[in-house]
């Protein structure tokens, strides 16, 4: 909500969601990370990768308790884990703040569909660090939960959905997720809804911790100026003080809704935003690389996508255009956005949608193919660039069971892919006729016609 | 929702304008050409020369990875704009990536994928900075695009029709239909009445309407110049090498003269100003901006400094006061923030904001703020906070060494504003002197009412029917 810190600058091109870069891996041979895996003696799985060049070191723990653990209290993944670092024993919130900030160390946690991470950040100066793992070990094994602070940010939790609800991208958001997953848990955001929200008691937050945060349950990945000597110690010492629980079974899968949506919400903003989508593939899918490699060229990063250049580039109708495959433990969707002036949203739905058609019947040409597999190919090493990004591959790798060469072998992958592979995959998961279509912004009207018309107003 | 925030305004990627008296700024080409090339080395491994034709480069090694990254910056930006054409020096960066007779229309952008660069560029009040983010063995193709552009592009109409509806969506976007963002901008249009910081970056939607072909032929061929350009590299590579190409590439272009912008410093402010926003909104929420001097434009250099120390007394991170005693201890705010932008040209403001829990008003809000002031003003801050926020500002300079973008990034911004990049080797240790007493001394001189100016949003019901014309 504080929006100073990055109103000041306007880019150029407004990329799809910033995850991205994680999610997606590509490799050449000469610039992968030694990854080095064990387990600590209670069976923690534990990714580590050396970087000597910096005295800091990352360390962040990994567990199978995203949101879509929720079960009907949406919301109460997320609670839990903002709540973790608000007592823990004697301490209070200030202290546990400045505990960490004493030291110079950084604190944060995260929540997605499929996992929640917990993360620090530290000088690796022992005088620092002991302390900052110590008080991070804490907070993530022994959280007291105080009632003040439960209130408090089931409080903050009602008002970040209100402003989700003031922001027209996230009312589209919600609306494309309730859509494709209908009853299933990705339907549902992180967030919550008030109603969830307001449901939650302080025993379903520690009853969650109980289930969820456990060593069979958990992945500990480490990136930094250490030696493996001492990531297993690390390891081991946060490991060791996790109960040791049991793990969750797997969600249930998906099933594609037998009506295709099509929706508008008005609102009185000045831009529409648009998704088209439908049920994609699961993390590990044989079609994955196959299908990474053709969005690329539908509308993957970078000014050069067809939709780029049919949406924008041709017509000005989008500062951002893009579409792709977000894999999860369950297929996850696929996903196309672009916002524009209400009044032409559309034209701009249609737009995509042929731009989609023609690619999915016609596939890429060879020069298409080249392009892509050499822009991913030579971008391989800005993806791994930083200790940042490493530890997110590394909790990829690690939650999603990738094989441990899986950033080595990206490239030969990219590499290998067909034109003929791309077509047969896209005509096999993308079915135009298929794509559920939300629109949120602009008056009410008779909005939801038109719809298999095509053409261009 | 807030994550972890760093000190985030430190190293804030935006800034301001230039004072034609600061040496970087905008030098007239008969100073330049006469100046031998030189090249200087820091202990933090950044080496810098200048070219006969006054383009100044930067290049830092960073060899973790074999990757590198080059960033071209011009010193122009919005305040370089007058009224009537704001927006200008934003449209003109989208206009860049259109062509120019050796790399026409779409071939710039696909001789950057075809390199798998990662590439975008950004304008800020002071700035507009284009860049390539690489592996190593490219760095010449961005040379080879970046020098080409500086002075061959085409503006063509077809292509800036179009380009220009892209921005007005831009603007929608980030501004439009995001009520905070309304805020933000009528707050710095209301506190600065003759300085070019009153006008948006991206400019005002009346100008992107009638901004013509012509006011970006102008702008490109006032500012699109080496002596107006720093190149930064920062990466895997070998800072003769850089050098000895990136002569071969910007050295050799012909420099123009370049007319320094007026000062248009700002009329003194005599009072509280206060702007209220009406927008469909379902949250309050609340600015206040404080007249401050930023680094370049300080009487006393060690204000800024101070300024910036009580920016993260106030708000550097979840032990800092307005998260403790706003939002934890009183359940006043769901979320405040304070800070400042030490690196701006231009005097500037020193930022609040907040959004009031549902059961406090936004009175109670503004009033807990000047509460924090008051206390800032009247007690000294203990010497456990100003240790903390030491070891945060150390911590940071090295978790900063993780991305060669970041590290660029300041180093250009620095350079652009005409601070230095030698100022990185300083800054910690400037900040490191600032005792309790000059943190009590800025926030008697400059959080005062003469200087401030209040922006809050009054949130309107959405009606189906009802729209949200401007």
């Amino acid at each position: 909500m504080n929006m100073k810190f990055k109103l000041t600058v306007s880019c150029s091109f407004l990329l799809g969601p910033l995850f991205l870069s994680v999610l997606f891996a590509a490799s050449q041979a000469h610039a992968a990370p030694k990854i080095e895996q064990w387990q600590t003696s209670n069976g923690v799985k534990t990714l580590f990768v050396a970087a000597p060049e910096l005295a800091m070191l990352d360390v962040a723990i990994t567990f199978d308790a995203g949101s879509g653990r929720d079960a009907d209290l949406n919301g109460l993944s997320q609670l839990t884990h903002r709540l973790l670092n608000t007592g823990s024993g004697a301490l209070d919130a200030d202290a546990i703040a400045e505990q960490f900030e004493d030291v110079g160390a950084q604190y944060g946690s995260s929540v997605n569909l499929d996992r929640s991470s917990i993360a620090l950040r530290s000088l690796t100066d022992a005088a620092l660090l002991k302390p900052a793992l110590k008080i991070f070990i804490d907070v993530i094994t022994k959280p007291s939960f105080p009632e003040k602070d439960f209130l408090r940010l089931k409080n903050q939790a009602l008002i970040a959905i209100k402003d989700s609800e003031q922001r027209p991208a996230d009312m589209a958001s919600r609306a494309f997720y309730k859509a494709i997953y209908g009853s299933h848990p990705y339907a549902n955001p992180a967030l919550g809804f008030k109603e969830t929200i307001e449901l939650i008691s302080l025993d379903d937050v520690k009853n969650f911790h109980q289930q969820y945060l456990v060593a069979a349950n958990a992945l500990i990945t480490i990136v930094g100026g250490i030696d493996v000597g001492q990531a297993k110690k690390i390891a081991e010492q946060v490991a060791v003080n996790l109960v040791q629980g049991a793990k969750p079974e797997t969600l249930a899968q998906p099933q594609s809704s037998k009506e295709v949506a099509d929706i508008h919400i008005p609102y009185p903003s000045q831009q529409a935003h648009v998704y088209l989508g439908q049920l994609g593939i699961q993390r590990g899918h044989p079609d994955y690389f196959t299908l990474y490699v053709g969005n690329q060229i539908l509308g993957g990063g970078g000014f050069t996508s067809r939709l780029v250049k049919e949406v924008r580039v041709k017509r000005g109708l989008s500062y951002s255009v893009y579409s792709y495959y977000f894999p999860l433990q369950q297929p996850g969707p696929f996903t196309l956005g672009l916002q524009t002036r209400n009044d032409q949203s559309h034209q701009a739905a249609e737009v995509s949608l042929e731009t989609i058609k023609k690619f999915v019947s016609e596939g890429p040409t060879a020069e298409e193919l080249t392009s892509a597999k050499n822009n991913i190919t030579g971008g391989f090493p800005l993806r791994i660039d930083s200790n940042r990004d490493i530890l997110g591959y590394l909790s990829l790798i690690g939650y999603y069971d990738l094989p441990l060469d899986y950033l080595e072998t990206f490239t030969d992958k990219i590499s290998a892919v067909t034109e003929d592979e791309i077509r047969t995959a896209f005509s096999k998961h993308l079915q135009p006729k298929n794509l559920v279509k939300i629109i949120v912004g602009g008056p009410e009207s008779g909005a939801n016609q038109n719809r298999q018309e095509g053409g261009e107003q | 929702m807030k994550l972890i925030k760093f000190l985030p305004l430190l190293f804030v990627v935006a800034s301001c304008t230039s004072l034609s008296d600061k040496p970087t700024a905008a030098p007239e080409m008969g100073d330049e050409a006469n100046k031998q090339a030189v090249i200087t080395k820091s202990a933090s491994g950044t080496h810098e020369k200048t070219f006969k034709n006054g383009m100044n480069v930067i290049v830092k090694e960073d060899h973790r990875a074999p990757v590198v990254i080059s960033q071209v910056w011009y010193r122009v930006g919005s305040a370089q704009e007058h009224s009537g054409i704001t927006g200008v020096s934003h449209v003109l960066e989208h206009m860049m990536f259109k062509g120019t007779e050796k790399y026409p229309s779409g071939t710039f952008s696909s001789t950057v994928a075809e390199i798998g660069a990662r590439d975008n560029a950004f304008t800020g009040r002071d700035y507009t900075a284009y860049y390539q983010l690489m592996g190593k063995e490219h760095l010449e193709t961005s040379f080879e695009l970046e020098s080409d552009r500086m002075l061959n592009l085409i503006l063509s109409p077809k292509d800036f029709t179009s380009e220009l509806e892209v921005v007005k969506e831009e603007r929608r976007l980030r501004t439009d239909d995001n009520p905070n963002a309304l805020v933000y901008e009528q707050l710095y249009a209301t506190a600065f009445i003759n300085s070019p910081y009153h006008h948006p970056i991206i400019g005002w939607m009346d100008d992107l309407n009638n901004l013509k072909i012509e006011d970006l032929a102008d702008w490109y061929q006032r500012w699109y110049t080496p002596n107006n350009a720093t190149l930064v590299v920062v990466g895997d590579v070998n800072p003769e090498n850089v050098f000895a190409m990136a002569e071969q590439y910007f050295g050799r272009l012909e420099s123009r003269p370049v007319k320094t912008s007026k000062p248009r410093l700002e009329h003194p402010q005599t009072g509280e100003r206060r702007v209220a926003v009406k927008a469909i909104a379902k949250l309050p929420y609340i600015m206040l901006g404080y007249k401050t001097p930023s680094l370049a434009t300080a009487e006393e250099d060690w204000e800024p400094y101070a300024l910036s120390v009580l920016g993260a007394v106030l708000d550097g991170g979840r032990s800092a006061r307005l998260s403790k005693r706003l939002v934890r201890e009183k359940e006043l705010v769901s979320a405040a923030g304070a800070g400042y932008n030490i690196f701006s040209r231009y005097p500037t403001l020193f930022l609040f904001d907040a959004t009031p829990t549902e059961k406090h008003s936004i009175e109670e809000a503004e009033q807990a703020l000047y509460e924090e002031i008051k206390d800032i003003q009247e007690n000294l801050v203990s010497e456990k906070e100003l240790r903390r926020v030491k070891a945060q500002v150390i911590a940071s300079e090295v978790y900063q060494q993780d991305s060669i973008q970041r590290q660029a990034t300041v180093i250009g911004s620095l350079e652009t504003v005409g601070l230095g990049w030698q100022l990185m080797d300083e800054y910690n240790q400037r900040i490191n002197s600032i005792t309790a007493e000059q943190v009590r001394d800025v926030a008697r001189k400059y959080l005062v009412e003469e200087g401030l100016t209040v922006a809050v949003l009054q949130p309107l019901e959405n009606k189906a029917q009802s729209n949200t014309e401007k």
